[in-house]
């Protein structure tokens, strides 16, 4: 479906980075109207995806991170956050509630989980050694009921 | 500072400021489990009132929390929480974990009379 409307982000895979990405992408969502909900909704499976780049695909050294984000007819907002990393060699493993490759930094292992929750539909795909892409669904419903 | 501490008899209040994120998960983390071991602090409260934003570095923080409170013998409990946070907390089980909710105190504007208990 053609994108009515869309932005492309890229920017240093450093943690300071995490609070501007999902800001920048709630800014470029608020066109829509969205509830205060929405957005929060939004920010917080953007700040997952993004920071699970930072700690995980770019655990070692420092990479780039790619947004992209498409407004479609009907409300419906894609967000795709793409790296360059390490990649996941396992993702239904990964998607695991509860599960971390990084329990040193206390994470709770539930990004995926927090995503899957607040979005309509999550993708992700990945190379080992390439990088991977998460793909969030959104639709955001007309204020006026 | 992203945590502003209240400490009185064994009873602590950390009111985090700001975001909660990967960012600044670290230094809040630190600066409050310094404060209830030098503190010998029994009961925690976590306040919310002025947290924005928090992702699942939030939970992670209350987890460790829990855990250390648990450790030591004490409680924790989460206070004034933003509709748009409970979600990603309950999410996570973390009302089976802490209390949330649970009515403001005022441990260093003690009343007299034994305080006023709400």
């Amino acid at each position: 479906m053609k994108a009515i409307n869309s932005m492309k982000l890229q920017f240093e895979g450093r943690s300071v980075n995490e609070s501007f990405s999902r800001t920048a992408v709630a800014a470029f969502v608020a066109q829509l109207d969205p509830t205060i909900e929405e957005i929060s909704d939004i920010k917080t499976a953007v700040s997952e995806a993004v920071t699970n780049c930072i700690v995980h695909a770019y655990r070692h050294k420092l990479g780039v991170v790619y947004i992209t984000a498409n407004i479609l007819p009907d409300s419906h907002v894609v967000i795709k956050i793409r790296d360059k990393g390490c990649g996941i060699p396992d993702i239904p493993k990964a998607m695991e509630p509860m599960y971390t490759s990084a329990p040193e930094e206390e994470r709770a292992g539930l990004g995926f989980a927090v995503m899957q929750s607040l979005m309509d539909k999550v993708k992700v795909t990945s190379k080992e050694g390439k990088g991977t892409t998460v793909v969030l669904e959104r639709s955001i419903r007309c204020k006026e009921a | 500072m992203a945590v502003q501490i209240d400490l009185a008899d064994e009873m602590m209040i950390a009111h985090i400021i700001g975001d909660i994120d990967h960012h600044n998960a670290k230094e809040l983390r630190e600066t409050i489990d310094d404060a209830v071991v030098k503190g010998q602090v029994r009961e925690l409260e976590l306040d919310f009132r002025d947290v924005s934003f928090m992702d699942s570095s939030g939970i992670g923080l209350v987890m460790g929390r829990y855990k250390l409170m648990k450790e030591i013998g004490g409680d924790l409990y989460l206070i004034n929480i933003a509709s748009h946070l409970k979600k990603v907390m309950i999410l996570a089980g973390l009302d089976r974990l802490a209390i949330m909710d649970r009515p403001e105190r005022h441990p260093l504007k003690p009343v007299e009379n034994g305080g006023n208990k709400q």
